[in-house]
């Protein structure tokens, strides 16, 4: 296992995107941490930029790069190797040569210009993230047969977390704008891994003082260790559950 | 050796494979041949789990294969067309392999010195002709000393004194009491190599016999012409 994931790990290093996505996201960091004076404002900044690229990158890259894997993984399959370890091989090495570009990128310019703490929650929150996208990336790869289609799925998937879901939400508050939602809209909030993250950093910042009543709410749930801990099981939960299905559909697909 | 009982699969409406019911013995050379399309493949394919059947057991050596991923250490594979990472170097596939494969005790190196694949180990997948492609393929086969040989047309596209190297390997092999099952199209090729027979036709199997009760029953001096014999008995029924 651990010598596949060097294999995968190895292969995806070389893969020009990686470096292309590491210097983007460095050319990001930088000149944000370069043009904002506050750091409040740089991480704000930062966050929402963090919350468009790194789904788009993590689920475009992983699907297409298992679609272009498909040679690799054929020979594999005649070997005396499980094929639960072939794609938890090329997750985990996919998913980590990531999350090295994205520290390289990202987390270095973040540790050196902002308080400790806000750094590694904006640091892990976008790992999770990472993990996350990179599961529905491997989960469309592994539905989908033809390239095309599959890369289609993946925007769309991208679309509706990064924009629609939002919009979506809008709706509901203006909507319902008369009854007391504010505790439903912590439920609601489960149902995207990016509104998740996204509040779970801004919690950390003075801002949530500006978000009225609802961020007072958020910060009595999620400001706490409890609301904490949960929050972050339930991003876990959105990397892993698309993970075990894309497997579940992976090993007893006929190659 | 191998025991395949009551494989059949489909995809979709289509039936690919009905209710094969087979024993492969170990020491025998076993030609799997038959029209386009009747199945081959996707028997050599199910053996080796890249697909699952809609039905039935495989056992390779008294084991279920669909229990244990191991047992592909005994087999060696040639596909029919080897699909190889394209940026990969010859030298790095042998490397990744063997490094998967680390029961590898005795490595057979000697089609890989054969084909001369040293000295083009630095030349990538993707700019390599078919035929050095299959030699790669043979190579990788061979490559482990495996129990089992499974070759998929293994003489298409290889020039003719390469395939007389892959043929000379295989009677060696068939004569240290491997188990070795090919496909081919040029009946000619198997003449001298083969011991049994397997002639399929849409998804099952026609006949199962070994080649001396093959030539007796039909009155012919070779394989090939016993098998001519045999289609054209068959096409006037």
């Amino acid at each position: 296992m651990i010598k596949m994931i060097q294999l995968v790990m190895l292969d995806v290093v070389k893969n020009r995107t990686v470096l292309a996505y590491l210097l983007l996201l460095s050319t990001l960091s930088w000149s944000v941490f370069f043009l904002e004076d506050s750091s409040t404002k740089g991480t704000l900044t930062l966050l929402n930029l963090m919350l468009l690229m790194i789904p788009l990158v993590s689920i475009i890259f992983s699907s297409i790069y298992i679609y272009n894997s498909s040679e690799f993984i054929y020979l594999l399959v005649s070997q005396p190797v499980s094929r639960k370890t072939i794609w938890i091989s090329l997750y985990l090495g996919s998913v980590s040569a990531l999350i090295v570009a994205l520290f390289i990128g990202l987390g270095i310019p973040a540790l050196l210009y902002l308080p400790l703490s806000i750094a590694l929650y904006l640091i892990s929150v976008g790992i999770a993230i990472t993990a996350t996208f990179s599961s529905f990336g491997f989960l469309v790869a592994s539905a989908f047969r033809d390239k095309a289609k599959g890369i289609g799925v993946s925007i769309l998937l991208w679309l509706f977390f990064a924009i629609l879901f939002d919009g979506i939400i809008l709706l509901l508050i203006f909507q319902f704008s008369a009854y007391p939602i504010e505790k439903a809209m912590i439920v609601v909030s489960m149902f995207s891994p990016l509104d998740l993250a996204r509040i779970l950093v801004l919690i950390q910042l003075d801002v949530a003082s500006l978000l009225g009543y609802t961020g007072a709410i958020f910060q009595l749930f999620f400001g706490t260790k409890l609301g904490t801990i949960i929050s972050a099981i339930v991003l876990l939960l959105w990397a892993v559950i698309p993970f075990l299905l894309s497997l579940k559909i992976f090993t007893k697909r006929d190659l | 050796m191998i025991e395949i009982q009551q494989i059949s699969k489909s995809f979709g409406k289509l039936k690919v494979l009905q209710d094969i019911n087979i024993d492969l013995p170990k020491g025998a050379c076993i030609a799997l041949i038959g029209p386009n399309g009747c199945g081959k493949t996707t028997l050599i394919k199910i053996l080796l789990g890249m697909v699952f059947p809609t039905n039935g057991l495989i056992h390779i050596n008294g084991k279920s294969i669909n229990k244990d991923d191991m047992y592909r250490a005994q087999i060696g594979y040639m596909p029919q067309i080897g699909r190889y990472p394209e940026q990969m170097k010859i030298e790095q596939i042998f490397e990744m392999i063997t490094k998967l494969r680390t029961s590898g005790n005795n490595i057979d190196e000697e089609l890989f010195t054969a084909y001369k694949l040293n000295e083009i180990g630095e030349k990538k997948m993707r700019t390599l002709s078919g035929g050095t492609t299959q030699k790669v393929s043979a190579s990788l086969a061979f490559l482990f000393n495996p129990n089992i040989l499974i070759l998929d047309e293994p003489t298409a596209g290889l020039d003719p004194l390469a395939s007389e190297i892959l043929k000379d390997k295989i009677l060696k092999e068939k004569n240290n009491g491997k188990l070795i099952l090919i496909t081919s199209h040029l009946l000619s090729e198997l003449d001298d190599i083969v011991t049994h027979v397997i002639y399929m036709q849409e998804g099952k199997i026609r006949l199962y016999k070994s080649i001396e009760n093959l030539k007796t029953d039909t009155q012919s001096q070779s394989f090939s012409k016993a098998i001519a014999n045999l289609l054209k008995a068959d096409s006037h029924d």
